[in-house]
């Protein structure tokens, strides 16, 4: 039993100038489940994020989200529907603390208007006090709660990209998109993000990710798309996606392909 | 004529904003420092109108120059704003510097022509605007050639296009950068020395002259000289019309009131071809 | 502990004009006041907000116009045969005039700020002054041009049981433009302090980050525009009472660069920063004059000092002060660790 299509794009194609970065691409993503979009570099994978996200509109093709047709709607709005991304470089608030970058991510999650703030009503202070201990639980969550006052920029690597997943999730999302979450990342923190994510599962959140690292996605992967050259070449669970021919063929190279299809049949 | 002084100052400037991303402040100065070279050399020590002006330009470049070596080399990577006070502290201190030395008092420079005017046919006009004219056409044609057919034009628009693939290939960004600015400081002093003796020279005079050199570079798309040329053509024609038709006070507005225009509705210029100068 | 050391410091502010008897001293800290209350609002564009906006005095401006011409009445010739005449209003209606006026060209400066970026907003925001400026100049009908509007009205409170009061006096004026430039201070904490400010903040550092999280970019610098500006024109309205002159030099581009001398030297950004840069840029070239140095060379001096400031304190003196305090905490408290 397949659960319900959260986001649905069909027919995608991006063209910039004369470059076709992708081409027809459909996919589906399902609800509750963890969708690893792969490739190899240049395929397109950022670009359809872009598009999917509001960054880049698409030259056709249409996306649909939770019912609502995303094409040309603001980036804002989208996050707003609940869809929310992170970049492939590292993308945080460098210049403030780790918590006042949680608290930029609740922003969704508060409701006060500038009126109220100006007329200084004690809602916004109660609000902001809470808004404060729900920082604190994503921060621990993530396992930064010692980092609170600690500048986004001055932490280490790892802890950066930690803190990035943070402040998406701060923005509630229901269907997540990470862009390359543990590149850079050695093999500690990788295990430890792939920990995390089974924890983000848990809390209901349907995730899309794009990454390089096959481990990682293998483990973590319900299914997996392989795009190449802006198309979509397979589709499947991850078993699938390693033993394809195609996959392998635009992965490492003709030659290769052929080599490996000779063995098996030998 | 005034369309082509205009070119002049827009041309200068759209190479240091299109090539140093620097918003220049001091363009305005150096426009008044070339006015008020002439005006000291011609007035105040009786040199030949024709060789003070080279000399207004040359110095007006070597100001330039300076400027750029003592306060923009240290700034390099720095953002915005910081660059842009900078710029406008050293406007500030020029100027005043400008008015210190020569008092506030608008001073007229003599020139070498008679003040009979030149009669083609049915028009007549006077010797020193054909001169400046003439002389403003050269210099674009000059830069024009500078920039299109020269190691350092070709340099230049290098780091116009992409600075730090430019520095890849060995470019010196430094030299680079002190050239344009040198360059596009002459380029206003050339204005500045061309438009003093038709005009009078007075400490203010810079800040006018910078507004509509912006109202230009945008006019003209970032990087454009030819855009800037048509730039400033297009300036001197709508101050005209503004000047007849609206009132004369509204003259000044017409570069700013252009500016607004264009670019809330045609952010790239109008001339602008993607980025590229030449 | 911060707390009284406010309640003390705004106790001896307040308590100033009754010990003080110079009125020079009090004209020039009325002035200087104006001026805060301006830094302030061009801090919560250009400081917190980061838009690089430098027609600021065009707000100003356009408040003390707004104001004066509220207060004076006006007639004007829309066309050439339908006139708009606006009898003259209590001068708290004026007020109220001049920071509606002033926030709706906020509003559009907002806008514009959306859809062009960078530089070329430097360029435009100075543009859009300029204009003002040349109008305010040449359309003599409503703003009698060079000849200035004179004779403002000052500022006429009346107060149930106490009468009717009007500020002719500098020490009422400067009560009041303490009270304001405190409000204005009030303001700009809170909304700082809140989600709209933190918006602002999020759009300055990392804009595409900020609109990953659901913030409405356009609305928040909108936001940030108008109420800048609105804080600015009313401080142009509390100068047309004061000096009860307005002319359209009032709107030259040096005002603005004062203001922005102001913030970003006192740091901008940060709360106390435009308070200190305005008290230094305000209370300076008074004491320069005392030397009789020309002008000039005071500019010169601004000049200079601009450069230096950007060059050796990057972020303001309010930062710089921040930090060596933050150090000496910290030097401190490791030494305490260390002594056994």
């Amino acid at each position: 039993m397949t659960a319900a299509p959260l986001l649905t794009v069909s027919a995608l194609t991006i063209r910039f100038g004369g470059l076709t970065a992708i081409e027809d691409l459909s996919l589906e993503v399902r609800e509750g489940e963890v969708l690893a979009l792969i490739g190899p570099n240049g395929a397109g994978k950022t670009s359809a994020f872009n598009a999917i996200t509001g960054y880049l509109a698409p030259s056709g093709g249409e996306i649909v989200f939770g019912g609502v047709r995303l094409n040309g709607l603001k980036p804002h709005r989208i996050a707003e529907l609940g869809l929310v991304r992170t970049f492939q470089k590292t993308s945080v608030f460098s210049g403030r603390s780790a918590l006042e970058n949680i608290l930029i991510g609740l922003h969704l999650r508060a409701t006060q208007t500038p009126l109220a703030i100006l007329l200084g009503l004690s809602a916004v202070a109660r609000e902001e006090e809470q808004l404060e201990v729900e920082a604190r639980e994503i921060l621990a969550f993530a396992g930064l709660g010692a980092r609170a006052h600690d500048l986004a920029g001055a932490l280490p690597y790892g802890e950066q990209r930690l803190l990035e997943i943070a402040v998406a999730l701060a923005a509630k999302p229901r269907l997540l998109l990470l862009d390359e979450p543990v590149s850079g990342m050695n093999a500690v923190e990788t295990e430890s993000f792939m920990a995390k994510l089974t924890e983000i599962r848990a809390l209901g959140i349907t995730v899309l990710l794009v990454e390089h690292d096959m481990k990682m996605v293998m483990s973590v992967s319900d299914r997996v798309v392989c795009l190449s050259q802006g198309r979509v070449i397979a589709s499947g669970t991850p078993g699938e996606i390693q033993r394809d021919p195609e996959v392998i063929r635009a992965y490492l190279g003709e030659s290769y392909a052929r080599n490996k299809e000779a063995h098996s049949r030998a | 004529m005034l369309g082509g002084t205009y070119a002049l100052l827009g041309i200068g400037l759209t190479l240091i904003f299109g090539i140093m991303r620097v918003v220049n402040f001091t363009h305005g100065e150096l426009y008044a420092f070339g006015a008020y070279m002439m005006y000291m050399l011609v007035m105040l020590t009786g040199a030949n109108f024709f060789v003070a002006l080279v000399l207004a330009v040359v110095l007006g470049a070597a100001l330039g120059a300076a400027l750029e070596f003592v306060l923009l080399r240290k700034l390099r990577g720095a953002d915005i704003d910081t660059t842009m006070l900078v710029m406008i502290g050293a406007w500030i201190a020029l100027q005043n510097a400008e008015q210190l030395a020569w008092t506030g008092v608008a001073q007229s420079i003599d020139n070498p022509f008679p003040s009979a005017p030149l009669v083609i046919g049915t028009v007549s006009v006077s010797w020193i605007r054909v001169f400046v004219l003439g002389v403003a056409l050269a210099l674009i044609a000059a830069t024009y050639a500078l920039i299109n057919h020269s190691r350092l034009g070709k340099a230049m628009r290098a780091t116009f296009q992409d600075r730090d693939t430019a520095a890849l290939m060995g470019i010196q960004i430094g030299t680079i950068h002190t050239a344009t600015f040198a360059l596009g400081s002459g380029l206003a002093a050339a204005a500045g020395a061309l438009l003093g003796p038709v005009f009078v020279a007075y400490p203010t005079m810079g800040d006018l002259a910078a507004a509509k050199a912006f109202a230009i570079v945008i006019l003209g798309g970032l990087g454009s000289i030819a855009g800037a040329t048509a730039g400033g053509f297009i300036l001197a024609l709508a101050e005209e019309l503004g000047a007849g038709y609206i009132s004369s006070g509204y003259r000044d507005a017409m570069g700013f009131v252009l500016i607004i225009l264009i670019l809330i509705f045609k952010p790239t210029g109008l001339f602008a071809q993607k980025e590229r100068i030449g | 502990m911060r707390k009284s050391l406010t309640a003390l410091w705004l106790a001896f502010l307040f308590s100033l004009p009754l010990w003080m008897n110079n009125q020079y001293v009090l004209h020039v800290l009325v002035v200087t006041g104006i001026f805060i209350v301006a830094a302030i609002s061009l801090n919560l564009l250009l400081g917190y907000a980061g838009q690089l906006s430098l027609g600021h005095v065009a707000f100003f401006g356009i408040g003390a116009y707004a104001s004066a011409l509220t207060s004076l009445g006006f007639s004007v010739h829309l066309t050439p045969e339908t006139v708009l005449a606006i009898t003259p209003k209590p001068v708290w209606c004026g007020m109220l005039a001049a920071v509606i006026a002033s926030g709706a060209c906020g509003w559009f400066i907002g806008r514009l700020s959306f859809k062009v970026r960078g530089a070329y907003f430097v360029i435009v925001s100075i543009s859009f002054a300029e204009v003002v400026r040349l109008i305010a100049l040449n359309w003599v009908e409503l703003t009698q041009g060079p000849m200035a509007l004179n004779n403002i009205p000052p500022l006429t409170l009346w107060l149930p049981g106490l009468g009717e009061h009007v500020f002719w006096k500098k020490p009422a004026n400067y009560w009041l433009v303490l009270c304001v430039a405190v409000v204005s201070y009030a303001i700009v904490r809170r909304l700082v302090r809140s989600r709209a400010g933190r918006a602002m903040i999020a759009l300055r550092e990392n804009e595409p980050l900020a609109t990953s999280v659901g913030i409405d970019v356009t609305r928040y610098l909108v936001l940030a525009a108008v109420v800048s500006a609105a804080m600015a024109g009313a401080a142009g309205a509390l100068y047309a009472h004061y000096i009860r002159i307005v002319d359209p030099d009032v709107f030259l581009f040096i005002y603005t660069v004062t203001m922005v001398i102001m913030v970003i030297t006192g740091g901008k950004g940060t709360l106390a920063g435009p308070v200190v840069g305005g008290l230094i840029f305000g209370l300076m070239p008074e004491t320069l004059r005392a030397f009789a140095i020309p002008p000039e060379l005071q500019w010169i001096a601004y000049g200079v000092l601009m450069v230096l400031v950007v060059f050796f304190l990057p972020r303001g003196i309010v930062p710089a002060v921040q930090n060596f305090w933050r150090r000496r905490r910290g030097n401190a408290a490791a030494i305490a660790r260390a002594t056994p």
